[in-house]
């Protein structure tokens, strides 16, 4: 990562987003005019689509099924190779074969969330009514409605029981919400770095990122793409700022501390003259390649609106009320967006429901993030959660 | 006699490893087969692995991260938290047992850690090693130094227990807080329940450590 030189906006078509859209390089589930799906804001989205990945084999007696719920900027490439950038899966450090989970012994799934922008619908999608893509007539989703799709996929899969439901983040938020929503479809959850309400803190950070978004002229309304255009200096800020959020200070400094980026001294200007300037040119630029500037919009608004506890008459406990399913709960210890206090009161309630859960502090510099990384002391207990849940649910998974 | 005793001293071996401990078994034996237990300090989940055995649902706090995997990794479904400030949230009776093994003398509040093991749960049982032993009383009397035995191990300047009591203190604060024993045991340097129907002077000289089934009195 050190060293990245700042690189100029993408040489990417608008063509060549869209294609993902349209017609991603995944297994597509369409939903017709029988199945709506019923969004929190009222309105019957239909019809729609849900782009996903499976890895592994789904046995005889379907108990096998793990779904990961992918987060903010996520999709359902989690351990293949990214159709756009290219890189490798963005979960391999957990899934993968000798991974915690491991295609082999489970039926692994991922779908990009509706709303998102890598084939399921969205923003980006063509609105059948118009035939043309629906920007801000999209309606605005949450993450119930996220799931409740999820829901509808995993019936199409002819899945009843999820042996385990996994994410990080937006995803955590995802694990969480269903676990309240459907108790009795998820035998266990993990859920990492996440928290049962968004705070004040980061719906300010989401509002920041939009602002970025609608202030750049490119943006049009959100109408860019009957124009063809894509607004990239604004979903780029977003994504710098965002980034930080993800990170620590003691990691940042690690990384880059105050080092210069090709040069030996300051150039009296504002080009990128520290290596930590120019790391964050490149997130921003590298992901504007991949990621739509409607979907950027919509799902930060989805996690700003989560509240399960507002869902259960204020009481966050009501939502777990005699559940079975086991939980582990992770926090790391420098993630300041989702810190460790979020993830206790989230085990409060759950002690406060009888649930059964375990919850471990995982002490790293390497903010929110760290999740997404190897971080063997969250792997271990990743990998020890779903072993003794899978003894508990007669699985032979193997220890390996 | 004495007040109240804050004598730094050896670490606990609450991860002693190996075949189950005389202090767990003799804990499990006190614990309805089918019950709901909160482990409290639960270590690497030996005594909640014995009583899973049992048919108890069982649940754990732990202090270290370490012991918290552990304990994951056994399928045990334990929380990493501090007895002093986590036991506060757990609600009313959600437990019919609390077990407090080997760690009361660890927390920066035992009577307050005490009270709440009785609010979360319809019993308690505590189990902490006895500073009215008599070879700790030697050690003091003729060595003139702080005692250290094989179960407490660790210098004064090293130890995490702040809060040392001999089994007449822990009987007395019981009165004080209207807690009643159901039963009361003391186990002499083997592990070994010391004959019954002792005064308690004795249990005090040569129990080397001393467990109580608590409930709640009816005073109030």
């Amino acid at each position: 990562m050190v060293g990245v030189k700042s690189v100029p906006s993408p040489a990417i078509s608008a063509d060549e987003r869209s294609h993902e859209v349209d017609h991603p390089s995944s297994q597509v589930a369409q939903f017709g005019a029988d199945q709506p799906l019923r969004l929190d804001c009222g309105i019957d989205l239909t019809p729609f689509q849900i782009a996903y990945q499976t890895y592994g084999e789904l046995n005889a007696d379907r108990s096998n099924a793990i779904l990961i719920c992918h987060a903010l900027t996520g999709d359902q490439h989690v351990a293949n190779v990214h159709p756009v950038t290219g890189k490798s899966g963005w979960w391999d450090t957990l899934v993968g074969p000798g991974r915690p989970l491991d295609p082999r012994h489970y039926f692994i799934i991922c779908a990009n969330v509706i709303g998102g922008c890598m084939g399921s619908t969205g923003p980006a999608s063509i609105n059948p009514a118009t035939g043309k893509v629906w920007g801000l007539d999209f309606p605005v989703i949450t993450i119930p409605d996220m799931v409740r799709a999820q829901a509808m996929l995993i019936d199409r899969l002819g899945i009843d029981t999820l042996f385990a439901v996994v994410g990080g983040s937006m995803g955590g938020m995802q694990v969480l919400q269903w676990t309240a929503a459907y108790p009795k479809r998820v035998y266990s959850a993990l859920a990492i770095a996440c928290s049962t309400r968004h705070s004040a803190q980061n719906i300010a950070f989401h509002e920041l990122g939009r602002q970025a978004v609608m202030a750049d002229p490119d943006w049009h309304n959100g109408a860019y793409a009957d124009q063809g255009i894509h607004p990239h200096r604004g979903l780029a800020v977003a994504r710098m700022a965002a980034h930080i959020t993800y990170l620590s200070d003691a990691a940042l400094h690690r990384k880059f501390g105050r080092r210069m980026q090709d040069r030996e001294l300051p150039t009296f200007s504002f080009d990128a003259d520290f290596q930590v300037e120019s790391y964050l040119r490149y997130q921003g630029s590298s992901f504007v390649e991949r990621f739509d500037a409607n979907s950027y919009l919509y799902l930060t608004r989805a996690m700003d609106y989560f509240d399960i506890a507002a869902d259960h008459g204020g009481a966050l406990a009501k939502a777990f009320a005699d559940i079975q399913t086991r939980f582990c709960v992770v926090s790391f210890t420098s993630d300041w967006l989702f810190p460790t206090s979020e993830s206790r009161a989230l085990v409060h309630a759950l002690n406060a429901s009888s649930a059964r859960v375990s919850f471990a502090e995982i002490e790293t510099d390497r903010g929110h993030d760290a999740f997404l990384l190897d971080v063997p002391e969250f792997l271990d207990i990743s990998r020890a959660f779903l072993q003794s849940a899978g003894k508990a649910r007669g699985l032979t998974a193997k220890n390996d | 006699m004495s007040e109240q005793q804050v004598l730094p001293l050896g670490g606990l071996t609450a991860d002693q490893s190996g075949p189950f401990r005389a202090d767990h078994l003799l804990v499990a034996g006190m614990v309805k087969p089918g019950s709901k237990v909160l482990d409290v300090g639960c270590g690497d989940g030996d005594l909640l692995q014995l009583l899973e055995t049992r048919g108890v649902d069982g649940r754990g706090i732990e202090l270290s991260r370490e012991g918290v995997n552990r304990c994951v990794a056994k399928g045990l479904a334990v929380v990493q938290g501090d007895a002093d400030t986590d036991l506060v949230n757990y609600p009313d009776d959600a437990f019919d047992y609390v077990i407090l093994s080997q760690t009361l003398q660890a927390t920066r509040q035992p009577k307050v850690v005490l009270e709440n093991l009785l609010r979360i749960g319809r019993r308690a049982i505590v189990s902490f090693p006895n500073f009215g032993f008599w070879r700790m009383r030697l050690q003091l009397l003729i060595g003139g130094h702080m005692p250290r035995t094989d179960n407490l191990p660790a210098t004064w300047y090293d130890t995490a227990n702040i809060h040392f009591c001999t089994i007449k203190d822990f009987v007395e604060l019981c009165d004080a807080i209207d807690v009643k024993m159901e039963r009361a045991e003391a186990l002499d340097l083997y592990g070994r329940p010391l004959r019954l129907r002792l005064p308690w002077w004795v249990w005090n000289m040569f129990g080397e450590q001393g467990v109580f089934l608590l409930t709640r009195g009816g005073k109030k």
